[in-house]
């Protein structure tokens, strides 16, 4: 039997594992970031040399880190009493992860913009 | 405002008075980069200043809101519009919008290098015209109106930190490395500058003229610069200068003293200010720091000459200002 998307990604359940995945992301592509500076600098004299690459680095991370919050966000739909979700049962502990993941997937978000955008402008190893 | 506080604050308020004036300031600025630095400071602070009063004004409001009126939902909705959304939106705005300044604006080869390295406690200046020997100096930077300079900043000792509030932003100076920061002056006049990293004893007396100048000016001027002194031999100044063995130390172009230790001298007397920055260009005070540099800037490395006679060190000091 064939089962929507929507389905599976309630399926899913957010754990402390997948809670640390926006902010990895955002940390991997802040290294990235710095060390794409560093090395085209010291490599070949330009900031940024390949600005396609760069990009679509760039997009991957949000696409994962959008992906990541849109199923924290389908979880926290999960029924049960409203915030602060601080029960000692099964489904508060998931409404709390989950509403975490998401919370941390818009702030890893904007921070992969803010990262990107000096990047794209600057331009120069000086 | 109440009496007895504006009688406190008035004080305060006098002294940042102080901090107004047109040679010295980011607030006045004679360069392109230093207009963009002031621009930005302007909408900030005005940003910022329409926030607080935003966030205090919420703040009244929740406090005066009858009971029942504020709503566990409507608190959310805030949290995320004014605590998230908004401040994304500003702040990225704000970085896209600064960002282009912060890229060092365009030099050519065909550009007027200048080079210029902090010591304790002066600045080494020596003019690198396209296709020409270079011209050297100290303690003061001539720009020409409207033409792209730009600067090579590198240090003999220890880090200094280069600035000029009304031209540019700040850039370090550090021994082994040179920062290229590129300039231009859109206003004629004569400013200063300051060195902004502490440096030493006299790191607060480091200090140095800036003088913006209509391009022709400036190519006359820096023809003349190049040239050597023209000292008159015969007076008493020149052979005591010689026989102290100031030229161990300091250059005067077209005389035997070729040291570079100190500060060039070759055009001393037409500069504006001595010891970098710090005294008037008169012979009373040329005749005091030659008698005891230390005095004046403590911690720099000019021997003192007391065992000279008063009228001995004011013959140095009018030789020294004929040195035009």
């Amino acid at each position: 039997m064939k089962r929507g998307i929507g389905h599976r990604v309630r399926e899913l359940k957010v754990t402390l594992w997948t809670l640390i995945v926006p902010p990895t992301l955002w940390a991997a592509h802040f290294l990235f970031s710095y060390l794409w500076a560093a090395i085209s600098c010291e490599k070949v004299g330009y900031f940024a040399r390949f600005p396609i690459t760069f990009a679509v680095g760039t997009g991957l991370a949000l696409v994962l880190i959008v992906a990541s919050g849109l199923i924290a966000w389908a979880q926290t739909r999960t029924p049960g009493t409203p915030a602060p979700h601080d029960g000692g049962t099964d489904i508060d502990r998931l409404r709390f992860i989950a509403y975490s993941t998401m919370l941390l997937a818009g702030l890893s978000f904007v921070a992969v913009v803010f990262t990107a955008i000096p990047v794209m402008l600057i331009g120069d190893c000086r | 405002m109440s009496r007895p506080l504006f009688r406190s604050a008035a004080p305060a308020l006098f002294a940042c008075l102080a901090g107004c004036n047109m040679h010295q300031s980011t607030l006045a600025p004679f360069g392109r980069d230093a207009a963009d630095i002031r621009g930005m400071t302007l909408l900030l602070v005005g940003g910022a200043v329409v926030i607080f009063l935003g966030v205090a004004a919420l703040v009244v409001a929740a406090m005066r809101a009858p009971a029942g009126r504020l709503t566990h939902d409507g608190g959310m909705r805030l949290v995320l519009w004014a605590g998230g959304i908004v401040p994304t939106v500003v702040l990225g705005a704000l970085l896209v919008w600064t960002l282009p300044a912060m890229r060092p604006a365009p030099a050519t080869p065909a550009d007027l290098r200048v080079a210029l390295v902090g010591e304790q406690f002066w600045w080494r200046v020596a003019y690198r015209p396209p296709n020409r020997p270079p011209v050297v100096s100290a303690n003061e930077l001539r720009l020409p109106v409207g033409r792209t300079v730009v600067l090579e900043l590198g240090a003999g000792d220890v880090i200094h930190s280069f600035w000029v509030p009304g031209l540019a932003g700040k850039m370090d100076m550090i021994p082994g490395r040179t920062n290229r920061l590129v300039v231009r002056a859109d206003k004629a006049g004569r400013y200063r500058g300051v060195c902004a990293e502490f440096c030493g004893l006299s790191h607060a007396l480091m200090a140095f003229d800036v003088v913006a100048m209509p391009p022709a000016a400036f190519d006359a001027w820096l023809a003349a610069e190049a040239r050597p002194a023209a000292p008159v031999a015969s007076a008493p100044g020149a052979a005591l200068f010689t026989a102290n063995g100031c030229g161990g130390c300091h250059a005067v172009r077209g005389t035997a003293g070729t040291g570079s230790i100190g500060p060039d001298l070759t055009h001393f007397g037409a500069r504006a200010t001595l010891a970098a920055g710090i005294l008037p260009m008169t012979t009373a005070n040329v005749a005091r720091f030659v008698r005891d540099a230390g005095s004046v800037k403590p911690g720099a490395r000019m021997p003192a000459f007391r065992h000279l006679s008063p009228g001995d060190t004011q013959a140095i000091a009018r030789y020294l200002e004929s040195l035009k």
